[in-house]
């Protein structure tokens, strides 16, 4: 009989793992805008960039490895592809009271230190990235300018080296919605630490 | 003097003999090919890397498991990067003392791999398959004692009780 318990509460509890990762944005969902504060006090919507293309979110953070070894490249892609109009948005979805490296100073330390070229955000009170329906770090999600969901996932297919990436499947993305075409594939599984949420009281 | 030396010499042979061989594997169709193919026993494959907490927090049970449970062989693979091997994986197995056997899967190109093992996981470690033959059962999702690693291997050997 314990066994039994114990079993239907171990499925029970895979039940809810997968009810949470099955909501978020599909591909055509439009996204919601949001008002975050950034390292430098600010605070930033998409809706402040009235001449954006559109919009890369990058969910990420200060010291999940993933998170690390995309930084340069995150900030490469930010760089590049202001000059083309798309506006790269970075939200830090974590808790700090669970993960004490993304406290809000240790993020404007890391923006600092890296030159982050975009804006670094948090997501107070965790309410933005649950809606997104991001799980990792990093996760990235490809708005156009009306905020329709165009991609959803990974960077690249190799987060350990840039040099021997195959397929930049972000910046794939950004250049088939540039072309007015449907990004292929429009969702990739995005390989990172898993998003330090609030714990339950 | 010369018997420091013997003494050194006779303390580093006794630990590389105890360390253990961690095998690696550059590509997912290797692995494929030589570990999920095998098919003389039951497998309990456990995903996980020396940077992920939750991984490391269930591996007592797993080692336990590999310990008291006979029937099963435990495999833990690692999924860290190729050249963290030497400075981060192996010291890592030494501390805890790891007897279950330990490889390094490095292939980063996750989109084209994990499907291979379950088509809706989503990558998040650490994950468990347990395999015997064609038959498999796949959880993503840690272990947070001993007992609910064994009934889930249990469900796995005896699916009717």
């Amino acid at each position: 009989m314990k066994v039994l318990s114990l079993l239907i509460f171990f499925f029970s509890s895979l039940f809810v793992g997968e009810t949470t990762v099955s909501t978020g944005y599909q591909p055509g969902d439009k996204a919601t805008d949001f008002k975050l504060k950034g390292v430098d006090g600010k605070m930033v919507s998409m809706s402040d960039y009235k001449d954006a293309k559109g919009f890369i979110v990058v969910f990420t953070c200060n010291t999940c490895p993933f998170a690390v070894k995309y930084e340069n490249r995150i900030n490469d892609l930010a760089k590049k592809y202001k000059k083309q109009g798309y506006v790269l948005l970075a939200i830090n979805p974590n808790d700090p009271a669970v993960q004490p490296d993304d406290t809000y100073e240790l993020m404007q330390a890391k923006a600092k230190d890296k030159k982050f070229a975009f804006p670094y955000l948090v997501d107070e009170g965790q309410k933005i990235y649950p809606q997104y329906g991001a799980t990792k770090t990093p996760h990235v999600f490809l708005l156009d300018k009306n905020l329709v969901v165009h991609y959803i996932g990974a960077i690249d297919d190799n987060v350990d080296d840039a040099s021997a990436v195959k397929e930049k499947y972000l910046e794939n993305a950004i250049a088939a919605l540039d072309k007015g075409e449907a990004p292929s594939p429009a969702v990739t599984k995005a390989i990172g630490c898993s998003i330090k949420a609030k714990k339950k009281s | 003097m010369k018997k420091i030396y013997v003494l050194l010499f006779l303390l580093a042979g006794n630990l590389l003999l105890q360390a253990q061989e961690i095998k690696v594997y550059e590509k997912f169709d290797a692995f494929q090919k030589e570990v999920l193919k095998a098919n003389d026993t039951i497998y309990v494959i456990n995903f996980c890397a020396t940077w992920c907490g939750p991984c490391i927090k269930e591996l007592p049970h797993f080692e336990k498991l590999h310990t008291d449970n006979k029937k099963v062989k435990v495999i833990l693979v690692s999924l860290d990067s190729r050249k963290d091997l030497e400075k981060k994986l192996i010291p890592f197995v030494k501390k805890k003392k790891i007897t279950a056997e330990v490889l390094l899967l490095s292939d980063k190109d996750y989109n084209t791999w994990l499907p291979k093992i379950d088509k809706n996981w989503s990558g998040s470690i650490p994950a468990t398959l347990i395999l015997m033959g064609k038959q498999q059962l796949f959880a993503e999702t840690d272990f947070e004692s001993y007992e609910q690693l064994n009934t889930f291997v249990t469900s796995f050997i005896h699916p009717n009780n």
